[in-house]
């Protein structure tokens, strides 16, 4: 710290200066590499790390998952229901969604497959034939908008666990029936016991503008991860081939990988 | 510790011709790193809420609930009930990752200057008020000086004033923490974890609310700093912001 006028008694403090400047530059740099390296293996690295923007999106993702991996989301009681839950703006169905709806969503299919031992299809019957939870959460829009509303549905864990993942399982990949709507999530929210596949709100079916019959409900994560008219779900152990490699739709969009902010 | 530059604020002792450091390079890297951050947050946040330019209070809130208070522009979704017919683009995608980014550097930032004002002697020597300016009386005679708008004094140069220090103190203590509470209390995850940041708040929109208002104490500090750089000589004060270095004998401007 020699910005006051320096003292010509010391010895050489340019050179001590620069010595102990370069061995702390190169003690960083290892340091980070070190720290990257270690990111990776404990899966703190999101999908859409890349970019100017991926310095910000890993420490969110890092952070988040240490300090959050088995915390749950605030639940409230019946009376904080919100009597206008408000349902965003939806594409017009496609004729394919017109035709499930005619014949009241009894065709429904939810596929999965990819990395798990038995790869199946459901029915809403089927899905409805396991234990029903329920849950009273906050959905938060990014765009600043909520609601709290009671979400009737099986958890993901569930249905993970009647295909049965297979150990190199990393990233769940979901789908709707909108064209080029999907997006993922790792394992500890797939697992997560408030990550659910809903078919119900407030006591009665999931109404078709809030994603019914059926839609991914992630209460630690905003709006945008909650895709509705569910159909397809892929286990994999990396988002490399999906569509860019960023992990949905919403990063290849501009919007982040990870939203549990 | 205590030597060229802390004599010099003893407004007598000043030498002529002498160039020393008014700021040292911690505070000048921090500062400006924080003002680069501070105008990305600034445009995120503007560009953030004009997706949604509604306030509620309580938990919950949306297009179709009562508001606390809406500011009179255009959204840039078109369902936001705001009475014009224009919708304005939408940048929340980069908005939100520039939002975090700025956010994420600031507080690390922040976190850096704070530790070191510990070892340094920069919080008692520069920001806590000096034994004689703890009274009323010496508060109201600072308070009367901008009143009046009287020009600093060639002391003023080196050491902040009792206003600008109890300011610096209040942002840095009250403001900065307050609005990285209000802004984690709003993200699901982190509440998750630590409901209470939200609860004690009164719940989510509240904090989103609570997070605006503080937004916009930080820009009345800013338009306030500014105003005094400039009253105190606009480019002497920049360059000891930036070198480092005050000529004690040009305070011309």
């Amino acid at each position: 710290m020699s910005e006051r006028p320096s003292n010509p008694s010391r010895h050489d403090p340019s050179r001590r200066k620069l010595i102990t400047t370069g061995l702390a530059a190169a003690a960083g740099v290892a340091g980070l590499g070190v720290a990257a390296r270690l990111a990776q293996k404990y899966g703190l690295v999101p999908p859409d790390h890349g970019g100017i923007y991926g310095l910000g999106e890993t420490l969110t993702y890092a952070s988040q998952r240490l300090l959050t991996r088995h915390s749950l989301a605030r639940e409230f009681s019946r009376s904080q229901i919100s009597e206008r839950p408000f349902p965003n703006e939806i594409e017009p169905p496609t004729d394919e969604f017109k035709r499930l709806q005619a014949g009241r969503f009894a065709e429904w299919r939810l596929s999965v497959n990819g990395m798990v031992a038995r790869p199946a299809s459901f029915s809403l019957d089927q899905l409805k034939s396991y234990p029903s939870h329920t849950q009273i959460t906050m959905l938060q829009c990014e765009e600043g908008w909520s609601y709290i509303a009671e979400w009737i549905g099986v958890p993901l864990s569930q249905v993970l666990d009647v295909v049965g993942i297979l150990p190199q399982a990393r990233y769940v990949v979901y789908f709707s029936i909108e064209p080029d709507t999907w997006e993922s999530i790792d394992m500890a929210d797939a697992l997560h016991p408030q990550t659910f596949l809903t078919y119900g709100m407030n006591g009665d079916e999931l109404p078709v503008g809030h994603g019914g019959p059926l839609r991914l409900r992630l209460p630690r994560q905003v709006g945008y991860k909650n895709v509705k008219f569910l159909t397809h779900l892929t286990v994999t152990d990396s988002m490399k081939g999906f569509g860019k490699g960023l992990g949905g739709a919403s990063p290849e969009f501009g919007y982040a990988w990870y939203a549990g902010i | 510790m205590s030597d060229s530059a802390y004599a010099a604020s003893s407004a007598s002792a000043v030498p002529i011709t002498t160039v020393t450091s008014r700021h040292s390079v911690l505070v000048r890297v921090t500062h400006w790193i924080t003002t680069l951050c501070f105008f990305a947050l600034l445009v995120s946040g503007i560009e953030i809420l004009i997706s949604h330019p509604r306030f509620y209070w309580g938990e919950t809130g949306n297009d179709l609930t009562p508001t606390l208070f809406k500011i009179p522009i255009p959204a840039s979704r078109r369902l936001v009930p705001t009475g014009y017919n224009y919708v304005m683009p939408d940048a929340n995608g980069w908005g939100r990752y520039l939002h975090f980014q700025s956010a994420w550097v600031v507080v690390l930032t922040g976190l850096l200057y704070a530790i070191s004002m510990l070892f340094s002697g920069h919080l008692q020597k520069d920001l806590l008020p000096g034994k004689s300016d703890r009274s009323w009386r010496a508060f109201s005679i600072a308070i009367a000086d901008h009143l009046r708008f009287k020009r600093p004094s060639q002391a003023e140069a080196w050491s902040y004033n009792l206003l600008q220090r109890l300011s610096y103190l209040f942002v840095i203590f009250v403001l900065f923490p307050l609005v990285i509470w209000t802004g984690l209390a709003m993200s699901p995850a982190f509440v998750s974890a630590v409901p209470a940041a939200v609860n004690v708040l009164g719940g989510q929109q509240s904090a989103r609310t609570l997070h605006f208002f503080v937004s916009l104490a930080l820009v009345l500090f800013l338009l306030v700093h500014v105003g005094m750089v400039w009253f105190a000589g606009f480019r002497s004060r920049m360059r000891a912001m930036i070198t480092g270095r005050a000529a004690a004998h040009s305070e011309r401007t």
